[in-house]
């Protein structure tokens, strides 16, 4: 039971807090499922409107000049301030959260549906990104998820929608204006019909006309941008995507077109193996695929039901460490392991340890998101950056810590005891603690 | 023969079960000459047509609008290098290379793959195949394989990219890192990995580039104010080529070329690109220093993009573009091109410029010209789907 137990905490999880086996060994699966009935908690954090504020208040700074209000030592960069704001939040979000497995969808569905940093537009909406439009709808539907995430400032601004217009829209017709096609290719491609879903580049052409529209409707310069659908710079006329005639109707539309690939066999089977090669396997049976995806199918995208049919696959069950856990996974799980984020890293700190492991908070290098197979993240120098971590983490704790405790509380119910002996015979505390985080029992999940 | 032996030592994969199962065919692990190849993966797909700009094209300017780069001799206007063809102004820092004979152009070039998504034409890129491929091993990485395999290969990567996965393990290398943990720690460490091989490997093998490392740390350290952000990653990657004990084969990758809106003529998201890669570029033959004339580096992109300018002053995903080689190896200056014209009904589908070259046949004379390999090993083991693919002679210094 104690490794049902570990697999419920680390497999599905973000690694255990102190205690946390005990809590869980009576029933994992049933853990498991009582946390997808977990609302998100109000967090003090920006909603959309106030990020896009605080970026139209980063403009205004910028023309007159440096300063430094709050006395950091660096010239005024309130969006800058707010995108390590929001990774420090995250991460002591991911380490005191008593329901990881739903934090572990939204890290799921966050990757699915990535906006990344790399354009600068987004580096004051990521975080709120994640906070509205993905962590609500993990356990909903995925149309609603779908709509939220793909309609969302940071998604419209990271994939350029904001800027494409239809080419015979009233803006299309007043100035030299036209198609953007960034946002209704991922969303077919990477979104939901995946790559073989069987669409072409007529639908790629379809859905970004649907999409035209989606844009800002206010502010821009210094005065706070809002988003929302503008009628003047939607291409007028029916669509045709995937076979489905989609009659003109405005913002509508682009509803209807969600629902249409939303219910998708395709999408049912892109997610469903995404989902497996996940939380199950790097190469995902095809037996199982069909499975979720059929529940998936049957329950009109219910991701709830999704997320529980995955806890309750027995292969899920079987091996305790098939996949590398990624660096901000390893990061977190040491946070709980010693009841102790300020011992990882404080913001700045995080971040710079983050992106030497090759994974800066919201940076994904590509609208595909982070890879998701072990060997993505398993070469040398990834791995010695690993131990370092670690190594360094338990320097500055490790003559605090009750190794014998931590190392049951962490890998013991899966490491062979000769292993464990050697860490306990370590030279001293901070090598032994170091050893727990660098070991393969701690480092898959 | 020793200096062979000194580059096992040192970073020859001890990855997986490699040293132990392959060491008798060391000797054999080296190049002719001991060249050096560097393949730089462009990622997101470059736009060859503002890249390398045919202003002598009659049909470009019009079509690009206002992405055209100019005409040779006006204000940000293109670089020349033949009556047809430019240089990209950004590009300023490796025009002296074409006056050297060590830069060359492969244009209206693609894989074979010709629908529009990244990540499947990346695949394509980097397998060398027909079409995208599950496998999970690149062609370079084959190539490798034929070459002797172990220490040869090193990504600079967190793991490798698919191009140099597979079967030959390949050394990962990436900038910014700080003094490695204690040997007292490491060997403790590795005492826990005794059961779990892919642990061990990776680990003996970081441990055995470590000293190697970083030097090439040292030298990505020293980045100066201003300087590209590529640089530090293709000043350290010289400096392990440049050691007789480094490594011979390497990729490398830059990332950031889907420009879909604000892309710009000579001013713009991808003129700042393309300025951070040519100073990079430079950074990389000076770091090789004389080892540059041994050297041979292909930069190439999953596709290019549409002719046209889209809605948005950008470009969307299109078919062929251009890739660059580089290197004192080169045979001379060169442009390859079976240039199929910018006229509307010469685009494909009516949207892209036209594929006439196909990349795999670029990449396979290197293979056979710069690194020695044969071409039935070539056709037989490293590109297999290339069936009817012909190389292109002479682009390497025999």
């Amino acid at each position: 039971m104690t490794k049902e137990a570990f697999i419920a905490a680390n497999r599905f999880g973000l690694g255990p807090k102190p205690g946390d086996y005990g809590a869980l060994s009576a029933d994992p699966r049933a853990a498991l499922a009582a946390q997808l009935d977990a609302r998100p908690m109000a967090d003090g954090m920006p909603d959309t409107a106030q990020a896009l504020t605080i970026a139209a208040s980063r403009r205004m700074m910028k023309d007159d000049g440096p300063m430094d209000a709050d006395g950091d030592g660096r010239p005024d960069n309130p969006v800058r301030e707010l995108y390590l704001r929001e990774v420090a939040h995250r991460f002591a979000r991911g380490i005191a959260t008593d329901t990881p497995f739903r934090e572990r969808l939204v890290l799921f569905w966050s990757n699915h549906f990535t906006v990344s940093i790399a354009r600068s537009g987004v580096v004051p909406l990521a975080g709120v990104f994640e906070r509205e439009a993905i962590a609500p709808h993990v356990t909903g539907r995925f149309e609603d998820l779908l709509r939220a995430a793909a309609l969302h400032p940071a998604m419209l601004t990271y994939l350029d929608q904001y800027r494409s217009v239809g080419p015979d829209s009233k803006v299309g017709n007043r100035r030299k204006a036209g198609l953007n096609e960034n946002l209704g290719r991922e969303i077919l491609e990477l979104h939901t019909l995946g790559v073989d879903g069987g669409y072409d580049q007529a639908d790629v052409i379809a859905l970004a006309k649907i999409l035209t529209g989606w844009s800002v409707v206010e502010g821009g310069g210094d005065r706070p941008k809002r988003f929302g659908f503008d009628p003047d710079r939607h291409q007028p006329g029916d669509k045709r995507l995937i076979g489905t005639t989609i009659g003109e109707d405005g913002e509508d539309e682009t509803y209807a077109a969600f629902a249409l690939l939303a219910r998708a066999p395709a999408t049912a089977h892109f997610l469903a193996t995404k989902l497996v090669r996940h939380f199950v396997d790097d190469d995902p049976p095809p037996a199982l695929v069909k499975r979720i995806a059929d529940i998936y199918l049957a329950t009109d995208g219910d991701l709830k039901a999704v997320s529980l049919a995955l806890v309750n696959v027995d292969a899920a069950w079987d091996r305790p460490l098939v996949k590398m856990k990624t660096p901000w996974e390893l990061a977190i799980a040491m946070g709980r392991a010693l009841g102790d984020g300020e011992a990882v890293a404080d913001g700045p700190v995080l971040f710079r340890r983050l992106r030497a492991l090759g994974q800066p908070p919201f940076a994904a290098p590509s609208p595909a998101g982070w890879p998701d197979r072990s060997s993505d993240w398993l070469g040398p120098d990834a791995l010695m950056r690993r131990i370092d971590l670690g190594a360094d983490v338990a320097r500055k704790i490790g003559n605090q810590v009750d190794l014998a405790a931590l190392l049951r509380e962490t890998i013991g119910p899966v490491m062979p005891e000769p292993k464990q002996r050697l860490i306990r015979g370590a030279g001293d505390l901070a090598s032994g603690v170091a050893m727990i985080f660098a070991s393969p029992e701690f480092q898959q999940r | 023969m020793t200096m062979i032996l000194d580059r096992r030592s040192l970073l020859a994969g001890l990855l997986g079960a490699g040293l132990v199962a392959s060491a008798p065919r060391f000797a054999m692990a080296a190049t002719p000459d001991e060249r050096r190849f560097i393949f730089i993966v462009l990622r997101g797909g470059m736009d060859g047509l503002s890249t390398v700009p045919p202003v002598g094209d009659r049909d470009f300017a019009d079509l690009r609008g206002p992405l055209a780069i100019a005409a040779f001799g006006k204000a940000g206007g293109a670089l020349a290098l033949d009556d047809r063809f430019g240089l990209h102004p950004a590009l300023a820092p490796i025009h002296g290379l074409w006056q050297a004979g060590q830069l060359q152009v492969i244009h209206a070039a693609a894989t074979p793959y010709r629908d529009r998504s990244h990540f499947d034409a990346q695949n394509v890129l980097e397998t060398g195949g027909a079409g995208p491929s599950g496998a999970g091993v690149g062609w370079l990485n084959r190539a490798i394989g034929l070459m002797g395999g172990s220490g040869l290969g090193l990504a600079v990567n967190e793991a490798a990219p698919l191009l140099m996965s597979g079967p030959t393990p390949v050394a990962t290398w990436v900038d910014g890192g700080g003094a490695p943990p204690s040997d007292y720690l490491l060997d403790a460490v590795d005492q826990l990995y005794a059961d779990h091989p892919l642990f061990h490997a990776a680990l003996a093998s970081a441990r055995d580039t470590g000293e190697l490392l970083a030097d090439a740390e040292a030298s990505a350290m020293r980045r100066q104010r201003g300087q590209s952000r590529l640089t530090p990653s293709f000043n350290g990657l010289a400096t392990l080529m440049r050691d007789a004990r480094g490594p011979r084969i390497a990729s490398l990758e830059v990332t950031g070329w889907d420009t879909h809106s604000a892309q710009g003529a000579a001013d713009g998201r991808l003129s700042r690109l393309l300025t951070q890669f040519a100073e990079a570029l430079v950074a990389l033959k000076d770091g090789l220093g004389p080892i540059w004339s041994k050297t041979v580096v292909v930069a190439a992109t999953e596709f290019g993009r549409t002719a046209a300018p889209n809605g948005t002053g950008g470009t969307d995903h299109g078919t062929a573009g251009a890739a660059f080689l580089l290197g004192g190896a080169l045979e001379g200056r060169r442009i390859v091109a079976d240039w199929p014209g910018l006229s509307r009904d010469r685009l494909f589908e009516g949207r892209d410029l036209a594929p006439t070259t196909d990349l795999r046949g670029v990449f396979a004379s290197v293979l056979r010209d710069h690194l020695g390999l044969a071409e039935a090993d070539i056709r037989g083991r490293v590109f297999t789907d290339a069936g009817g693919v012909s190389f292109v002679p002479d682009l390497v210094r025999a």
